[in-house]
């Protein structure tokens, strides 16, 4: 029993990791509610999104590379496969992000 | 297979027959959730430009509506808890990628007892958070404040009441069902004439602009003189929704439900391996690679779940 526990440390790890980002991020939500937070961090933007949004865009990246890399197991495959799987995600999804907000600028300006 | 590899693939190749070091069945499963992954993410990049589009021209105000105000409800609890709900349901996603790991693991160790046990917790995991979801689909269609519709844009307002906050007087978000005195659980049709005279019989109560500034009673029928309302909505549908714009509630329906329906397809799949492991089949076979390719995609559902509760619920 306490061999399998050892084996098993790591997840517990991960998952008190996942638990305590999400935690943090509902906290802020609900301070973003109550108005507990700074109001620089609510009201000033930065390339165009708040400040609070880069905060939860990073703390879920974080999550997620958490997720993939140790559920999933990507971290302890071999380097090639690792990056087989990551690089047209990396390579797609920013040049999807790119032309699609872009595009809604332009929307924006054209209407406003 | 050495012989294989030295004769027919030169100095240059030295990959084998397992170049990645991984079976097929997990590389076929790795490529689907890369294309998988693709598709959410156009989702959710269309859904951020619906969001970026939707700002009134001049004042650059937001006309998208407020997720905590939307979600913000438990069950069997009465008033407002924003995020609580959809909190919960990440915390029983998150968990039930732990139970898979776990099952994962003892897979590995070839322990079929312990693959059984936390098999079995992943599909009650997955289950609860599909009841969850359905709790949450039934609260959204029924609806929670009510609004009214304008025909300039189809703007969608709220109901809002003066209120002394600090000792301040200020307006805040009230609901139709406040205005009319109507129990908000009940079915009702209110039409936008009943509505309009209570408005006017009610000095202390005013509307919310979809770009979130009040107006008082008085300012409020001025309001409508340029812009007429329509009619009273009351809950959600695809062509309208209380909330707002109609892209808010589509996105939802669509964004929420394409995850739904890959967790209600992960949690047949899960039970249906399960049944496999019960009856020893992959005991037998000497290794349990079919639990881990389940596992890969049970946790690409987790992790697009972190991912739509950022972009839906809390930004």
């Amino acid at each position: 029993m306490s061999e399998n526990n050892k084996s098993n440390w790591w997840i517990w790890k991960v998952f008190w990791i996942l638990l305590g980002l999400t935690t943090v991020e509902v906290a802020l939500g609900i301070f973003k509610v109550n108005g507990f937070l700074p109001h620089a961090l609510v009201h000033d933007h930065f390339i165009g999104l708040k400040w609070l949004t880069h905060i939860f865009i990073i703390l879920t990246l974080i999550k997620a590379a958490y997720i993939v890399m140790t559920f999933m197991h990507l971290g302890f495959e071999k380097k090639s496969l690792r990056w087989t799987i990551l690089l047209p995600a990396f390579i797609l999804i920013p040049y999807l992000l790119f032309i699609v907000l872009s595009e809604a600028s332009h929307h924006f300006l054209m209407n406003g | 297979m050495e012989e294989l590899e030295n004769n027919n693939h030169g100095e240059a190749w030295k990959g084998g027959d397992r170049p990645f070091k991984s079976s097929y069945g997990k590389l076929m499963m790795w490529f689907f959730l890369i294309t998988d992954a693709l598709t959410f993410s156009a989702f959710l990049v269309s859904y951020g430009f619906f969001r970026y589009t939707a700002v009134e021209p001049v004042t650059e105000k937001s006309l998208w509506p407020v997720p905590e105000e939307v979600f913000s409800h438990f069950p069997f609890l009465t008033g407002e808890h924003p995020l609580l709900f959809v909190a919960l349901m990440t915390f029983i996603l998150i968990m039930s990628s732990v139970t898979m790991v776990l099952a994962v693991n003892y897979g590995h160790k070839m322990q079929k007892k312990k693959v059984v046990l936390w098999l079995s917790l992943t599909i009650i995991g997955g289950a609860t958070f599909l009841g969850s979801q359905a709790w949450e689909w039934g609260h959204f269609i029924h609806g929670d404040k009510g609004a009214i519709q304008l025909n300039r844009n189809l703007e969608v307002v709220h109901i809002a009441k003066e209120d002394v906050i600090d000792g301040k007087d200020t307006m805040v978000l009230s609901s139709v069902y406040e205005l009319m005195n109507a129990d908000k659980y009940g079915h009702h049709d209110f039409s936008i004439d009943t509505v309009l005279n209570q408005l006017r019989e009610r000095p202390s109560f005013g509307i919310r602009l979809a770009n979130k500034d009040y107006k008082s009673n008085l300012e409020t029928f001025e309001y409508f003189e340029t812009s007429e309302p329509l009619e009273i909505i009351l809950g959600a549908g695809l062509k309208k929704n209380e909330y707002g714009t109609q892209d808010f509630g589509d996105c939802f329906f669509f964004i929420t439900g394409f995850h739904g329906f890959h967790v209600f397809s992960g949690v047949i799949i899960l039970i249906v391996i399960l049944i496999n492991v019960i009856k020893g089949t992959y005991q037998r076979r000497g290794h349990y690679e079919m639990v881990e390719k389940v596992g890969l995609y049970w946790h690409f559902v987790d992790l697009v779940w972190v991912f739509v509760f950022t972009f839906f619920y809390l930004v």
